[in-house]
């Protein structure tokens, strides 16, 4: 599996995906730089966390309007996978990639823990390794994570099947409608999540949960 | 006034913060009166805060060298090595004032300022800790307070993408008026790619990098050397404002740069600016600097030569170039977005000239700003230190003091504060907040930095010089109580006003038992700060002299927690609990006094402990250590259980004039340990050879009738873990959201 992580002036997750991706395929990821106007030739491409132009305007804003998210969305509608993690969630949704919009917490506040999460939706390349159901646990870290959008959208959402992470009960740390995490968009190429996967994959980080999402994509993609 | 040719009046020197004095040796430097700009430029090179002219004299007492430091006080960061090639770059800084005025800006931008300190050495910065000091609970200002600071830490540190992994929070009615944000960075860089502040050479470019100038910050570092009065606040324009956007682009443009050879010198500009950066490269480097403020790329229009030598806009650097590779930096700042100018060029005149409009508006010796700024042997009294045993009733049931110390805002959880910085991003946190030390593992080793801020103020103020030296053990303890070895500190010396006698006796027997301290222990001191004049009407702050440790943990998989680990493990005091109550928590919470001796600190003992412990540690006999501080054993065994879940069950047969002072004293050099039973004999036996105390309290692993992990023991009746966590973490989330 080939992938690459775009990064945004003041991205600050990417090299956290970057261990992430080598540490389970094998392979360094091609990093691509936010100016670029073409994106390689890979299977994934990851919107790594951050603070892309220092969030300034709305999360996401200013990155959604960059060269190199044009040609990621041309990527996207030819099927390649794309991968957004937390400020990437957020790029996406600006980007029209993915409905709905990422709000300010609710309780007005960063807020960085481990959240327990219910795998959704495992009809996906991003989370064929996890069980239906299953409990994981990942850290957040975001003080705009709140998933708002309106009924229909979020009726169509879980009725076809594109809400991948749920917040477990009692659990939602920032107020998301019907406590999303992640959702995919509806050719279940795109995923994006406010939870971060790639911090963990390593025992000594407090969990290996985020290590079956890379899996299910080497296995798909490879 | 700040028309270039004003007139200099006697007003206006004192203004300046320049007392008669400092002004005719100021003529005298110059052969004439000195002009607005020069003025200025004298006024804050002079100023406490960047001359160190109350306490350059005593700082001389701190050790400052050892085999495996690199860089000592004097730079922008202290590098210690950490083998393998690598070094760690470190330093701590206060942003006292600016916090206290405006605490969200004030508190970031001192995180940020931190950042540069440590990142124009070469290094990446891999976390932030922050000491802060609050004042009481109950005053109104201090919830604005904590929220303030609280978000502009995060907020910086967040955006920078740098864990904030450590730091304490702690409350007290001297700081009503004057709180404490002292802000440390730890970074790593290469041993072959340390770069440091001296511009050598003639002929050199000297560029200007990152934001452009504007007027915020003129004369930060002026207030920051003065005390606090009722107009303080109106002080608001001179805190600056902060851009962690434009930060995170100069970290990355600054270290793509220094992966070159193009730079010769690089130092950030903090406080003072464009002048501190300036006059200091050229006197480290034994040069002369002459720069053209027209080049200098400014935000504002009709910038004076005053206001731009004083502002003190952030994320700003100067450098100096080898000839001929401008085009090539300019390239990479360009990529990054960042303004970049060539501003001047280095001579060998040993003079700082600066032009304007055409016009030199100032002209002076480099050596008038830094050697011969005012140095004063302030008089000073040593006060008796606090003395005596208070007294306490001896039948307050314990279990309910517990709960009672474990809900008072010094001993809560902080969770509240440290769930808003993000304590995950580099993906090398391997111990998070909430332990004695923080580790951060060494990016693409099995190695560790343990790192923590300490100092207990209360005891500062009973006796400054044993206050001292029980911060530096302390730092070394809880370094220790992970398994890393302390290696160096930095240090932040919060004090109130050196021109009263009775103050300066408290900065000057601080520095000599810190001192002592690191020498004893061999933990010297690598960069640092002072922050005097924690003063509000007249009353002075509780002595803080704050430390920030830095340890080397050889192996990550042996790395201990405070956290149980096991059922029926054996829990054992390493040193000996004398039952010291004089300035604890206990006395202070529960009695309502603060009063009697601090508790005593035998370095030696320290030492011997740390070692038995450590060896312990890396040996992989030991995985779950908590140092005894704040609040005393029965305080210390309650965080141990609440980190892991799992109860215990204390042997706590006291007679019960003693019960009180062994679970609630604050006595020195003391270590729990829990470890399964069977392998307990033998460190009890191995203790004992070496002559160390070792108490063997009880066992992991308790519950009560229905299941429940409870902590209990003999005249404590049992109280679930559920019920002393609700204690402990609820304080502070209720107390900041009602």
């Amino acid at each position: 599996m080939k992938a690459a992580v775009v990064v945004f002036p003041a991205s600050n997750c990417d090299r956290d995906a970057a261990v992430a991706l080598e540490q389970i395929t094998g392979h360094k990821p091609q990093m691509v730089w936010h100016a670029d106007s073409e994106v390689p030739e890979v299977d994934l491409i990851v919107l790594p966390g951050g603070f892309s132009y220092g969030d300034y305007l709305r999360c996401g804003a200013m990155a959604g309007q960059s060269h190199v998210m044009r040609a990621v969305k041309e990527k996207a509608e030819q099927g390649v996978r794309v991968l957004g993690i937390c400020n990437g969630f957020q790029v996406l949704t600006e980007t029209h990639m993915l409905p709905g919009v990422l709000m300010r917490n609710a309780a007005l506040k960063f807020v960085c823990k481990p959240v327990g999460l219910t795998v959704t939706e495992t009809q996906s390349v991003f989370t064929r390794h996890y069980k239906a159901g299953q409990r994981v646990e990942f850290p957040v870290a975001h003080g705009e994570g709140n998933y708002v959008a309106d009924t229909e959208t979020l009726d169509r959402l879980e009725g076809e099947g594109r809400v991948v992470f749920k917040y477990a009960p009692g659990e939602n740390p920032n107020g998301s409608e019907r406590d999303i995490a992640g959702i995919l968009n509806d050719k279940r190429n795109v995923l994006g999540l406010m939870p971060h996967p790639e911090r963990v994959c390593d025992p000594l980080l407090g969990g290996t949960d985020g290590k079956a999402m890379f899996e299910s994509l080497l296995e798909a993609l490879s | 006034m700040t028309a270039p040719h004003t007139a200099i009046t006697p007003e206006l020197v004192r203004e300046h913060g320049l007392n008669e004095a400092e002004y005719a040796r100021i003529q005298e430097l110059l052969g004439r009166d000195p002009n607005i700009v020069e003025l200025g430029i004298f006024s804050v090179m002079w100023s406490e805060h960047c001359s160190y002219k109350s306490t350059r004299f005593h700082l001389k007492k701190l050790p400052t060298s050892a085999p495996w430091v690199i860089q000592g006080p004097g730079e922008n960061a202290g590098i210690i090595d950490v083998g393998d090639g690598d070094v760690c770059v470190f330093k701590m800084e206060s942003h006292n004032h600016p916090s206290f005025i405006a605490p969200f800006q004030g508190a970031a931008t001192g995180v940020g300022g931190i950042m540069r300190d440590v990142f124009t050495m070469g290094a990446r910065p891999v976390a932030s800790l922050n000491a802060l000091r609050f004042g009481e609970p109950s005053h109104p200002k201090t919830k604005h307070l904590v929220s303030g600071v609280v978000e502009g830490i995060g907020s910086y540190g967040n955006c920078m993408g740098v864990p904030t992994v450590g730091g304490e929070v702690n409350f007290h009615s001297t700081y009503n008026g004057n709180n404490l944000v002292n802000a440390m960075c730890v970074g790593m860089a290469k041993a072959d790619k340390i770069f440091y502040s001296a511009a050598r050479g003639s002929g050199n470019p000297v560029v200007y990098v990152g934001s452009k100038t504007g007027r915020d910050g003129i004369h930060g570092a002026t207030m920051a050397s003065a005390e606090f009065n009722e107009d303080s606040e109106e002080k608001r324009p001179t805190v600056q404002v902060g851009d962690p956007f434009t930060e995170k682009l100069l970290l990355e443009a600054c270290l793509e740069l220094m992966a070159t050879d193009a730079i010769i010198a690089i130092q950030d500009m903090g406080a003072a600016g464009l002048t501190s950066s300036s006059a200091e490269m050229a006197d480290k480097g034994d040069s002369g600097i002459e720069i053209d403020l027209d080049k200098v790329p400014q935000r504002e229009t009709n910038l004076t030569a005053y206001e731009m030598m004083l502002s003190e806009s952030q994320e700003r650097m100067l450098a100096v170039l080898k000839p001929g590779r401008e085009a090539e930096a300019e390239r990479i700042f360009k990529k990054w977005e960042l303004d970049f100018s060539v501003i001047g060029f280095t001579t060998d005149t040993h003079r700082l000239v600066v032009k304007h409009k055409g016009e030199i508006v100032a002209d002076m010796p480099v050596t008038a700003l830094s050697d011969a700024a005012p140095l004063y042997e302030r008089p000073y009294i040593t006060r008796a230190p606090a003395s005596g045993t208070p007294e306490f009733d001896a039948t307050r049931p314990v279990m309910t003091s517990l709960l009672k110390l474990l809900g008072t805002p010094d001993l809560c959880s902080k969770r509240w504060v440290w769930e808003q910085y993000d304590y995950t991003v580099m993906g090398d946190s391997v111990q998070q907040p909430g332990g004695d030390a923080a580790v951060v593992r060494i990016h693409g080793t099995q190695k560790g930095l343990a790192m923590s801020t300490d100092v207990t103020p209360r005891y500062c103020k009973a006796d400054p010089r044993e206050g001292a030296k029980q911060a530096v053990a302390e730092s070394y303890r809880n370094i220790t109580a992970v398994g890393a070895t302390p290696l160096a500190l930095t240090d932040c010396l919060n004090f109130s006003n050196p021109e009263k006698p009775e103050a300066m006796g408290e900065i000057v027997n601080g520095i000599e038992g810190m001192g002592e301290a690191c020498r004893a222990l061999d933990y010297p001191i690598v960069s640092g700060n002072c922050s005097l004049y924690n003063e509000t009407q007249g009353e002075g702050i509780l002595p803080t002299p704050t430390v920030g440790g830095v340890g080397l943990l050889k192996n990550i998989a042996r790395m201990a927690t405070i956290a149980f680990k096991r059922d029926n493990d054996a829990i054992l005091v390493i040193g000996e609990t004398k039952g010291h109550l004089g300035q604890s928590v206990y006395l202070r919470e529960i009695e309502g006094k603060e009063e009697g001796a601090c508790p005593p600190v035998d370095l030696k003992l320290e030492k011997k402990h740390g070692k038995f412990v450590r060896g312990l540690i890396e040996a992989g006999k030991l995985d779950t250590v908590h140092d005894v501080s704040d609040g005393g054993l029965l305080v210390a065994v309650a965080e141990m259980a609440l980190a892991s879940g799992i109860g215990a069950v204390l042997r706590t047969n006291y007679d019960p004039a003693d019960f009180i002072p062994t679970m609630f004293g604050e006595d020195q050099g003391r270590y729990l340990v829990a470890l399964p039973e069977k392998k307990a004999d033998a460190v009890i036996t191995a203790a004992a050879k070496a002559g160390i105390y070792v108490r063997h309290l009880g066992f992991t692993g308790a519950v009560s009738e229905m299941g429940e992990p409870v902590l209990q023991g003999v005249g404590l009746p049992a109280v679930g873990l559920e019920t002393l966590r609700s204690a402990h973490e609820n304080w502070l989330p209720s107390y900041m959201n009602n």
